[in-house]
């Protein structure tokens, strides 16, 4: 209570302005501390990505081999100490963070598009369509999620690009099914009648009525899902399904790590740490998120 | 009311204000809300959505969800029980026994995964005496008394209309015999002929057993039809109070004459309505003085300075209108 | 229902093959050699080929997919390039040992979530409620083959109670099971805590407490039965990925299941293998879907009802 109220008591109740619908969900967005938080470690882990050349230099620290210092514990010189061919872990992590951020973005848009294009379609001409559509999700659902990327990936051969490819194809039917949904609960409503009625054609319908309208249950599941993403990479790679070394990756740096897990076992600690930094926040602010799109959900 | 006629109150509610704190300010739901009832009469609760009515019956049970609401002042006197400073074992003991409440949607007001019959059973069993068995049984007689067959009892709330899920809320409104029945709106779910029954096997069963009834509603044909009182809220507060009779046939207060305005008299057609111009004010941002001012024809300056006072006319008749200090103030009445 | 059931296993075929068309294409995008591959470094350009044709690699794709499915139906998956022996029968071996970790990991998850999310929502905003949350958050973040590795640091190399990995007493189940369970404990009490903070607010609470039904009952009896719908969904879904291949955390432990083999058949190219597991572990979590599905019509009556009158 309190700050929004003063500048509401000034005028009587049936003429309270209606704010812009987006900075209404920001201001319901800045009262949750712990969205805050996620979105600004978010926003520290995307700057720290973009600028990870100027902290760390790539082709002298990130990958270039010093076995003189392998193995090292965290140090003055070496915060969080040096790997199996003694490259500095820090480093490592920072460059890492490039990988695996843009692995959750490239993806969860591949399948955003792939996914929302399919559930649209099905779900505004129903029918044969809708239902070839949704089989064929079905059958992408049957399989469980990472064993279908771990299929793909070990197919078309470990890559990043090919990465990206394998976890937005396994998140696909998710985003089918709710913009599907979303589309199917949009439709029927007035609104949509009315511009029909005006004779707006389908694609202007879909455009300017549907799309805004299942936009909240989308940016909440994008921020989810970048998450789950990263988190499958680094499984991936844990695996040895994902980039090729030297690239940094949090899972292949644990990976690596594994041999050494009794005598230096922050090889394996400090990627696991940032891996679990990055999900936090992105989670954190998923839920803020779909609090603030949802107010009836929050109390 | 006299003060000797107290011992004689099943509820006794003076100055009572509740206050839900939201994020987005405080909403000011009951300010200084008074109720006096008899034992076996009914009272009809009337006005706006959002004028604090249901609020105040939860009150009765202290079920006004905590938080936000916060019972700020006043005192509710249930059958000689201080109601508001009660441990909640005893509280538990007399919610359903001695008062019970009808709410207002009963397709959402029974568990769905319970059967009626079980549900009816509960509040049975959980304040009179004897087992499961006797209590399944007399939830059996229940069903049969608000006129839906015993065989009903195994079936669950979406095997039933919105009438009959209404009846048996109103049977286990009534199993354990109340005192006193908080009904909130209990018809205005229901479609028209459905409400004329369900009112009807209300009025009965209310007869049958002797319990004393609030009536909550906004709609002036059913305190018609039932109630011996009437109190008029606004924004939280009563602004006019009386015997059916004094407040349909002589009624003073601006608002409640609006009411009556907004009625369509089938007839004496009138040309038009009369509706109340305007909208209840911001319970987050009450005026200062007379709440219904801004929407009163009748508004002086005199009334937006201060809250008015209760003005006694007669025994049962009071009013809380700033005018009325005026020796000859009357208002205009149409006809009915 | 019981045509219901057969309705829905009967939609499980169509499925299934669209699973193992979708697999065997994607799996004959694999680049290089197979043959060449099964054939050893040493063999030469002769011998591959013998092998090719052999295997019948040297067919369109199509034609080895209809031959595969035609032995399918016989109950034959074929014969590990690798190992030589009989697919099904290998891949069953493995599977009571994915089957009996995904079971006591359910019962960890279950066992922790399930408390803590009940408390949580009646106490919002409690000690337990803040502590239980923000636990929960940490468990969803954190990758559980991360979590497996750091167990294995503590409990085994440090403090040398349990072993590392592998199958053999009871102890070695301990790490595994508490790895998978607490990831989907985690997810199991932010559904319980949500699903019983909605329940809460909902009419029917509100009538149970105005007939004077005690706090702990109106939890017990109206609250819970009507909240944990959801939940046991919840926990169904997370026991079917759980059969489905916890590939990742048998990795870790070395633990003898089919997810393993999974891994292991996709590093050597095994293809019949990896078809094998993956069609066989689509059945199950299909199975174990389908199983959810009929729970929940048996605790929720209004679904119940719904399937009575088809």
């Amino acid at each position: 209570m309190g700050a929004a109220k003063t500048n509401g008591a000034a005028h009587t109740g049936a003429t309270v302005k209606k704010r812009s619908q987006a900075a209404e969900i920001w201001r319901r967005l800045k009262k949750n501390r712990m969205a805050m938080l996620g979105l600004a470690v978010v926003l520290l882990l995307v700057l720290i990505s973009i600028f990870a050349d100027f902290l760390f230099d790539y082709d002298t620290i990130v990958i270039k081999q010093n076995t003189q210092i392998r193995l090292q514990s965290p140090s003055g010189e070496h915060w969080l100490g040096t790997d199996e061919f003694g490259r500095d872990i820090l480093a490592r992590i920072v460059h890492g963070s490039r990988v695996s951020l843009s692995v959750g973005v490239v993806a969860v848009s591949i399948s955003l598009m792939i996914g929302g294009t399919l559930g649209a379609v099905a779900g505004f001409y129903g029918g044969k369509v809708d239902n070839v559509i949704m089989r064929f999700m079905d059958i992408l659902l049957a399989v469980p999620s990472l064993l279908l990327s771990i299929t793909i990936v070990s197919a078309l051969g470990p890559s990043i690009f090919n990465l990206m490819l394998a976890l937005a194809i396994s998140s696909v039917p998710g985003y089918a099914r709710i913009v599907r949904a979303s589309v199917l609960t949009v439709k029927d409503q007035e609104f949509v009648e009315a511009a029909r009625c005006i004779g707006a054609n389908n694609f202007e319908i879909i455009a300017s009525h549907i799309i805004p309208n299942c936009m909240a249950p989308i940016i909440v599941q994008v921020s989810l899902k970048v998450a789950s993403a990263i988190l499958s990479t680094s499984g991936l790679s844990f695996l040895g399904l994902g980039v090729k070394a030297p690239t940094p990756e949090w899972g292949a740096m644990l990976s690596g790590g594994r041999a050494y897990l009794r005598n230096a076992p922050h090889l394996t600690i400090f990627p696991g740490i940032a891996i679990i930094i990055t999900i936090l926040s992105l989670n954190l602010l998923g839920d803020g998120l779909r609090d603030a799109l949802d107010p009836k959900l929050k109390k | 009311m006299a003060e000797a006629n107290k011992k004689d109150l099943i509820l006794d509610i003076n100055d009572l204000v509740i206050h839900y704190e939201t994020e987005d300010g405080v909403v000011e739901a009951v300010n200084g809300l008074d109720i006096q009832l008899e034992h076996g009469k009914t009272l009809g609760l009337v006005g706006e959505t959002g004028s604090g009515k249901t609020t105040t019956a939860l009150s009765i049970l202290r079920l006004v969800p905590d938080p936000p609401g916060v019972i700020k002042n006043g005192s509710i006197i249930l059958d000689g029980k201080d109601v508001l400073n009660m441990p909640i074992k005893e509280l538990e003991a007399i919610r359903g026994n001695l008062v019970s409440m009808i709410f207002q949607d009963p397709m959402t007001s029974l568990n769905p995964v319970l059967t009626v019959g079980e549900q009816i059973a509960e509040v049975i069993a959980l304040h009179e005496e004897g087992g499961e068995k006797e209590a399944a049984q007399k939830a059996g007689d229940m069903l049969e008394v608000v006129g839906i067959p015993r065989e009903r009892y195994g079936e669950y709330p979406h095997q039933f209309s919105g009438g009959m899920k209404q009846r048996v809320v109103i049977a286990m409104a009534l199993a354990c015999n109340p005192k006193l029945l908080l009904a909130d709106e209990p018809t205005t779910a229901l479609d028209v002929t459905i409400q004329a029954q369900v009112l009807e096997t209300m009025k009965q069963l209310r007869e049958k057993y002797g319990s004393a009834m609030i009536m909550i509603t906004h709609d002036l044909g059913i305190i018609a039809e039932v109630c011996d009182e009437v109190s008029v809220v606004y924004a939280g507060q009563i602004v006019e109070h009386g015997t059916l009779e004094d407040v349909f046939e002589s009624t003073l207060h601006p608002y409640t004459e609006g009411l009556f305005g907004s009625l369509p008299n089938i007839e004496e057609r009138r040309e038009r309505l009369q509706p109340i111009p305007g909208l209840m004010p911001d319970p987050t941002d009450l005026p200062k003085g007379c709440c219904f001012a801004p929407r009163c024809k009748y508004c002086t300056a005199e009334c937006e300075k201060a809250r008015p006072e209760k003005k006694w006319v007669n025994d049962t008749h009071y009013v809380r209108c700033t005018r009325y200090n005026e020796p000859d103030f009357k208002i205009e009445r149409s006809e009915r | 229902m019981s045509r219901y059931i057969l309705k829905r296993l009967v939609m499980l075929i169509p499925v299934v093959i669209g699973v193992t068309f979708m697999v065997y294409f994607i799996l004959s995008l694999s680049p290089g050699d197979t043959a060449a591959m099964i054939a050893g470094e040493t063999a030469d350009a002769e011998t591959i080929e013998a092998v090719r044709k052999d295997l019948g690699l040297d067919q369109p794709v199509i034609v080895q997919y209809g031959k595969y499915m035609l032995n399918l139906l016989r109950g034959d998956m074929g014969q590990s390039y690798k190992s030589k022996r009989d697919v099904f029968p290998s891949i069953m071996a493995s599977f009571p040992n994915t089957a009996k970790l995904a079971f006591w990991s359910i019962l960890v998850a279950v066992g922790i979530a399930l408390p803590i999310g009940i408390i949580s929502a009646t106490r919002q905003y409690s000690m337990i409620d803040n502590v239980g949350m923000v636990a929960a958050l940490l468990g969803v973040a954190t990758p559980n083959f991360w979590l497996g590795l750091m167990l294995i640091i503590l409990f085994s190399l440090n403090l040398g109670w349990l072993p590392s990995g592998g199958m053999g007493g009871w102890k070695n189940y301990i790490m595994p099971a508490i790895t998978l369970g607490t990831g989907d404990a985690a997810l199991i009490t932010r559904m319980t805590r949500s699903s019983m903070l909605e329940v809460i607010r909902q009419d029917y609470i509100r009538t149970a407490r105005a007939k004077g039904v005690p706090e702990k009952k109106v939890i017990h009896k109206h609250a819970l039965k009507n909240a944990l719908i959801p939940v046991v969904t919840v926990i169904g879904i997370q026991f079917g990925s759980l059969l489905g291949g916890a590939t990742l955390t048998e990795t870790v432990f070395a633990w003898p299941g089919v997810g393993r083999i999974v891994v292991d058949s996709i590093k050597s190219k095994d293809t019949p293998m990896v078809l094998g597991a993956i069609v066989l572990l689509t059945i199950t979590f299909s199975v174990v879907n389908l199983a959810v599905d009929i729970l929940y019509a048996f605790i929720d009556p209004r679904i119940k009802a719904q399937y009575k009158r088809k």
